[in-house]
């Protein structure tokens, strides 16, 4: 009995909460068939904000994992005092507010701050454009690759690198045939966390981005934008788009998981 | 930054010290100018005008607002994803019926839907147009449901684990002395899944004090009722009040730091019981 009433507790409150949302703004989209949703994802301001989607979401996929191979290695294969420290400052983005990314990255990178200043002098805008986009994104982003790889690298241990680097190996040869294949699964996991939430980003992007309609709006601030101007169908269409990328993510990220979890029944 | 790397290099270390040097000295210039000065920049600007102007900032009385609201609002979601989540995590582990697989996978979905998406999905469903004529829109309840979807993982993916490593031995004991499933539950299995519903609790807390996307087209914005603190602040940013907005930062950077503080002290009593 009691049994039946949790399980019952448990559907009903992520039915409500979580799938009946999702299902209808989806069913509300292609109630007219795939014609207007394809009409209104391809509308110049829409192509325009996947594209700035885009470009942002992968600079910062490859900025944050190419940082989060070397910063997990670091962690995990070397010693050095502040370990912990760098640790705790990697995963400080996760509990920083969006916007308060934003309005930090104005104040540093600002056309009114000396280093803002200097870069603009040199030709470079940071805020209000797409650099600027990027380091939002990769703020928030940050720790996703560093501790999907951390957990994996732990549990490799180094003997096969110790191996490689006795049998001649040099550092590159042993991080490209042993470190690599080892932790790719995991590697494959963290880019797609990260590329999902770069995808997703709003608040930090809104903050820095200006939003400027067809130049630095993104998919997301797109959706929004369409919203308050009673644009209803572009805004579904771009949110069902998103939701989509989330589902997809959603299973690659079950096929990618570190088993741990799975067999501890 | 040279100066660092110097004072790393001198130290005695296990692998070759000029490659950790170098990499440390890397990660930390790269996590410096993304994260670290950026932040720094915020909480030195809150001070700038010395701590009255401070005060004055936070306790103008829309940011006032603004804050006790998201603090009493992600105090209830915290609440309800302590019993909820306890309760999901629950039913993934222990009881089997079809489509468990599927309730298992979505769990996961507000992580990665959009926040912005987020906030449409629910004003369809809870909005003007609501098919079950349940209006939410521009009122406290609809921040409050937007914060109880995008909370909604944290308490469940932090019991699931603890609970799919619990000796079923232990209950079976309880209930062969006699113990009722109550019981067993509040003595015996309760007290082992407390650390981690208390740390999946703070994450949802924090969480819900950071959230912007979310907030902004369910609750309409209306300051003194429904106005969000990251909303306010995004607000004083646009009318170019930076260092208002900085004070405002700073407060949430503060209790975030608080309940992360918290949830390290809960996992450390965890483990230590563990």
């Amino acid at each position: 009995m009691a049994k039946h009433v949790l399980r019952l507790v448990a559907v009903v409150y992520v039915l409500f909460l979580l799938v009946l949302p999702v299902a209808l703004i989806i069913w509300r989209t292609f109630g007219d068939g795939i014609g207007p949703f394809a009409e209104a994802l391809t509308s110049p301001s829409a192509l325009h904000a996947f594209k700035v989607t885009l470009t942002v979401a992968g600079w910062a996929v490859v900025a944050n994992t190419v940082f989060g191979v070397g910063a997990a290695l670091l962690l995990v294969r070397h010693e050095f005092p502040g370990k912990r420290l760098l640790g705790a400052f990697i995963d400080l983005p996760m509990a920083v507010s969006p916007v308060v990314v934003g309005l930090a990255l104005i104040l540093v990178y600002g056309r009114f701050s000396p280093v803002g200043g200097l870069l603009e002098s040199w030709g470079l805008q940071v805020i209000f454009s797409t650099p600027g986009m990027v380091l939002a994104t990769v703020f928030v982003a940050l720790p996703l690759v560093v501790r999907a790889v951390v957990p994996v690298l732990e549990e490799l241990g180094d003997e096969q690198e110790q191996a490689a680097h006795t049998l001649g190996a040099s550092r590159l040869q042993t991080f490209v045939r042993i470190t690599l294949p080892g932790i790719r699964w995991a590697l494959g996991y963290g880019i797609v966390l990260c590329l999902a939430r770069s995808l997703g980003e709003y608040g930090a992007v809104a903050v820095v981005s200006g939003r400027l309609v067809d130049q630095t709006q993104t998919l997301t601030l797109f959706v929004e934008e369409r919203f308050q101007n009673f644009d209803q169908p572009a805004a579904f269409a771009a949110a069902t788009a998103l939701a989509l990328i989330a589902v997809v993510t959603l299973l690659l990220t079950k096929l990618l998981r570190p088993k741990d979890r799975s067999h501890g029944n | 930054m040279t100066q660092e790397v110097t004072a790393i290099t001198v130290r005695p270390v296990r692998r070759p010290a000029g490659g950790t040097a170098a990499g440390l000295g890397v990660a930390v210039l790269y996590l410096s100018l993304i994260v670290l000065i950026p932040l720094a920049a915020v909480v030195w600007r809150s001070g700038e005008e010395g701590p009255g102007y401070f005060w004055r900032s936070v306790t103008t009385p829309d940011a006032w607002a603004a804050l006790t609201l998201t603090v009493g609002a992600s105090a209830l979601v915290a609440l309800v994803n302590l019993v909820m989540g306890t309760v999901i995590a629950w039913v993934l582990v222990r009881d089997r019926f079809p489509g468990r697989a599927v309730l298992d996978t979505i769990i996961d979905l507000p992580f990665a839907l959009p926040t912005i998406v987020a906030g449409l999905v629910l004003l369809a469903l809870y909005g003007p147009q609501s098919p079950l004529g349940i209006n939410l829109a521009y009122s406290r309840a609809g921040v409050v449901l937007a914060l109880m979807f995008v909370t909604l993982p944290f308490v469940v993916r932090t019991v699931q684990p603890v609970l799919l490593e619990l000796d079923t031995e232990m209950e079976q004991a309880a209930a062969s002395l006699g113990a009722r499933p109550f019981q067993t539950f509040r003595r015996v299995i309760l007290p082992n899944l407390i650390p981690a519903m208390l740390s999946g609790t703070a994450l949802a807390f924090t969480r819900a004090i950071a959230e912007f996307g979310s907030t902004v087209l369910i609750s309409g914005n209306l300051p003194f009722k429904t106005q969000v603190a990251a909303v306010n602040l995004f607000s004083q940013i646009e009318g170019d009040n930076t260092t208002g907005a900085a004070a405002i930062s700073t407060v949430l950077l503060v209790v975030a730091l608080v309940a992360l503080i918290t949830l390290d002290v809960l996992q450390r009593w965890g483990s230590r019981r563990g």
